[in-house]
C-alpha cells in the first residue's frame, strides 16, 4: 500500500475502494459538459458486497468505469486496492474482474476460447490456464457449450460467460455493471446463485442495478445514486427503515378519483405518495390504516398492504420510480 | 531484450490467432495475387507497351519496370487491411479493444500489438511476392532481396499511418468508402506505377510526390535495376517513409490510449 488513508467512517485500514469528491464530466460536442458523477464519496472494504442503485443515467456506469481504471476522472481522489488508477491503471486492472454493462465477448471465438484468450491478455501461461478455464466453465455451467460459438448463446449464458471470463485472473475485486438487466427471472436467479457462491469465497463485489430485489438479495450495503450524486447510503434494511418505514398501503381509486380522494386521506399513515395509477401510504400499521380508509367510506378499487422495499426508498429520495412502468 | 512490451505481444498473439483462421484465404491470395498480376499486366500489357516502345520504359522489359511497384502495392494493401479492419472491429464492430482494455493491457500496447501482427502478414505477403517476381524473371536475386525488404518497410510504415487514421474513425462505412476512393485509388493510379510519373501532366504529378507508393516505387526501381536516382531523392524518400511510420505509431498509440479511457 502506498497511500495512507484518513480514517474513514467505516474504519477499514485498507479499503478496496476509496473515493473523495470523485467527479466526472464528459465533454460533448452537442450538449457541452455533461456532469455524470458529481462529487461522490465511496468506501468499500475487503470482502464486502456493495451495490450502487440508480435509475437510467444516474451515473452508475461512469462510476464503475472510473473504479475499473478505464475512465479518467475529472477531479477528486480515487484509490483502488491502494493505488491511484490515474497512474497505475495496469497494475490495478491486473487484480480486477470486470463485467461491463454491454457484453464485450469475442463473437469470432468459442465459449472456451473467450475465457482462454482473455486469460492470455493478463499474461497467464497456457499451463496455468487449461485447468482454470475448465473450472470456470463448470462454475458458469457452460461445460456443454464449451465449443459453441458465442452467437449461439442465450442472453443469460452470455452473461454467465462474461462473469466466468472476468474471474480468469482470480480478481480480488469484481465489478458487475447491471449483471442481470434484460434477463428472464429464471436466468437472473441462476446468476444470483453464482454470485452468492463468489461472495462466499471472499471476493469483494461491487454491482450496479436498477432492480431493488437484486440489491436486496446481493448487497450488504449500498448507495442510492441520482443525477450523479449519492442520496443515501446504508444496508438495505437500514435504508428501508429510515426512508420508507415499515409497511406500505397501496390503494387504487382509478385515475379520475385519485386526486379527489387525497385530501380525505389526511391523518392516515406517516406520509403519502401519489403516483399516476395509485396512492402509497407509508405507515407502521398497514392493516389498521386500511380499515380506517374503508371506514371513511373511500372504497378503493384495489388495496394491498405490503412491507416497505427499496423501491419505496428510491421513490422517496428521488421522487421517481426505479424501473419505468 | 525484446522490442515489444510483453502486453503488446499478447495482443499480437490474439491477432495472429484470428489471422490463422483465415490462413487459407491469406495464402491463396498471397500467391494468386502476384501470379495473376504478373500474367495479366506484366506479360499482357507489357507486350503492348514493348511493341509501341521498343526497348521498354527505362530500357528494360515492362515487367521489370512495374515489378517494384506491384510488390510494394501488395505489401501496403496487406498492411492496411490488417490494421484498418481490426481497428474498426475493435472500436466499433465487436468492441474487443474494450474487453482488452479492462485487463492489464494499455491502449498503447493494443495499438502496437495490432501493428505487430500486421507486420507478420506484410512480411509473408512480401516474401511470397518477391519469390514470384524471381520466378517470372522480373527481378534479379539481389533485386528481389532489395525490393522485398523495401516492400516490408513501406507496408509497415503505411500500416502505421492508416492505423492512426482508423483509430479516430467513428463512421466506419463512410471511412471505408472514402479511404478507397480518395486515398487508395488515386495513389495507385498516379504514383508512376504503370508508367513514369513524368508522363503525367504537371497538374497531377503532385499526387505522386506526396504518395508513399511513388517514393517507395522510385526507391524500388533504383534497388532492383539501378534506375538512375539522385542520392538526395533516395534520402528524402527514405525519410518520408520513416516519418509516416514513426509518426503513425506515435499517433496511433496516443489515439488508442485516449479513445479507450474516455
Ligand atoms: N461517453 C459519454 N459521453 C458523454 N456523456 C456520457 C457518456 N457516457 C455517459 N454519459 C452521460 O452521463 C450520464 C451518466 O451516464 P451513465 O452511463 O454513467 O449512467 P447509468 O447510471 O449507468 O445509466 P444506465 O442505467 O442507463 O446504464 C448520462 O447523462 C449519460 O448520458
Ligand atoms: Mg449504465
Amino acid at each position: 500500500m502506498d497511500v495512507a488513508f484518513p480514517p474513514g467512517r467505516h474504519g477499514w485500514l485498507c479499503p478496496v475502494i476509496w473515493a473523495r469528491d470523485l467527479t466526472k464530466s464528459y465533454a460533448t460536442k452537442t450538449s457541452g459538459d455533461v456532469l455524470a458523477v458529481d462529487s461522490i464519496d465511496l468506501e468499500v472494504g475487503p470482502g464486502e458486497s456493495f451495490g450502487i442503485l440508480g435509475a437510467n443515467g444516474a451515473g452508475k456506469s461512469t462510476t464503475m468505469r472510473m473504479i475499473g481504471a478505464t475512465l479518467q476522472r475529472t477531479s477528486g481522489e480515487l484509490t483502488i486496492l491502494g493505488h491511484d488508477p490515474q497512474h497505475e491503471g495496469p497494475l490495478i486492472r491486473a487484480h480486477l474482474g470486470v463485467v461491463p454493462q454491454q457484453d464485450t465477448l469475442d463473437t469470432d471465438l468459442t465459449v472456451r476460447e473467450n475465457i482462454y484468450v482473455y486469460g492470455r491478455y493478463f499474461g497467464l501461461s497456457r499451463a496455468e490456464l487449461q485447468p482454470r478455464v475448465d473450472d470456470l466453465l463448470d462454475f458458469a455451467q457452460l461445460q456443454d457449450k464449451r465449443d459453441a460459438k458465442v452467437d449461439s448463446l442465450s442472453g443469460g449464458m452470455k452473461r454467465r460467460l462474461t462473469i466466468a471470463r472476468s474471474l480468469v485472473n482470480e480478481p480480488s475485486l469484481l465489478l458487475l455493471d447491471e449483471p442481470t438487466t434484460g434477463l428472464d427471472p429464471q436466468a437472473r436467479h441462476l446468476l444470483w446463485d453464482r454470485l452468492f457462491r463468489l461472495r462466499e469465497t471472499g471476493v469483494t463485489l461491487v454491482l450496479t442495478t436498477h432492480y431493488m430485489d437484486e440489491a436486496e438479495q446481493l448487497c450488504e450495503r449500498l448507495v442510492v445514486m441520482d443525477a450523479g450524486r449519492i442520496v443515501a447510503e446504508g444496508s438495505p434494511a437500514h435504508l428501508i427503515r429510515t426512508h420508507a418505514g415499515r409497511e406500505v398501503v397501496e390503494v387504487r381509486f382509478g385515475a379520475q378519483r385519485s386526486n379527489e380522494v387525497v385530501p380525505h386521506l389526511a391523518g392516515i399513515g406517516q406520509r403519502t405518495e401519489v403516483l399516476p395509477d395509485r396512492i402509497l401510504l407509508y405507515t407502521e400499521a398497514g392493516e389498521a390504516d386500511l380499515h380506517e380508509i374503508v371506514a371513511r367510506g373511500l372504497t378503493p378499487t384495489t388495496a394491498l398492504v405490503r412491507r416497505a422495499s427499496l423501491e419505496d426508498v428510491f421513490l422517496r429520495l428521488t421522487g421517481r420510480t426505479l424501473v419505468d412502468e | 531484450m525484446s522490442i515489444l512490451a510483453v502486453g503488446s505481444r499478447r495482443v499480437a498473439e490474439s491477432r495472429l490467432r484470428n489471422m490463422w483462421r483465415w490462413r487459407n484465404a491469406i495464402i491463396t491470395f498471397g500467391i494468386g495475387n502476384p501470379v495473376l498480376y504478373l500474367i495479366a499486366v506484366g506479360l499482357g500489357v507489357g507486350s503492348l507497351v514493348e511493341e509501341s516502345m521498343p526497348g521498354g520504359i527505362d530500357g528494360i522489359p515492362y515487367l521489370a519496370f512495374i515489378a517494384p511497384a506491384l510488390i510494394i502495392t501488395a505489401a501496403m494493401q496487406a498492411g492496411q487491411d490488417e490494421v484498418v479492419f481490426p481497428t474498426l472491429a475493435g472500436f466499433i464492430w465487436t468492441k474487443t479493444f474494450y474487453a482488452m482494455r479492462a485487463t492489464s493491457l494499455t491502449g498503447a500496447q493494443i495499438a502496437e500489438g495490432v501493428l505487430f501482427a500486421a507486420f507478420g502478414r506484410i512480411v509473408l505477403t512480401s516474401v511470397v511476392y518477391g519469390l514470384v517476381l524471381l520466378l517470372f524473371g522480373a527481378v534479379s536475386i539481389s533485386g528481389a532481396l532489395g525490393v522485398t525488404a523495401l516492400a516490408i518497410l513501406t507496408g509497415t510504415c503505411w500500416a502505421a499511418t492508416m492505423q492512426a487514421i482508423a483509430a479516430s474513425v467513428h463512421d466506419d462505412g463512410g471511412f471505408l468508402s472514402l479511404a478507397g476512393r480518395v486515398i487508395i485509388m488515386p495513389m495507385f493510379l498516379f504514383s508512376g506505377t504503370f508508367y513514369p510519373l513524368s508522363a503525367l501532366p504537371l497538374a497531377v504529378q503532385w499526387i505522386g510526390w506526396i504518395s508513399p507508393l511513388w517514393h517507395a516505387t522510385e526507391l524500388g526501381r533504383w534497388l532492383s535495376y539501378g534506375a538512375p536516382t539522385p542520392l538526395w531523392q533516395v534520402c528524402v524518400s527514405v525519410a518520408y517513409l520513416m516519418v509516416l511510420g514513426v509518426g503513425g505509431v506515435v499517433l496511433a498509440r496516443r489515439r488508442f490510449e485516449r479513445r479507450l479511457t474516455s
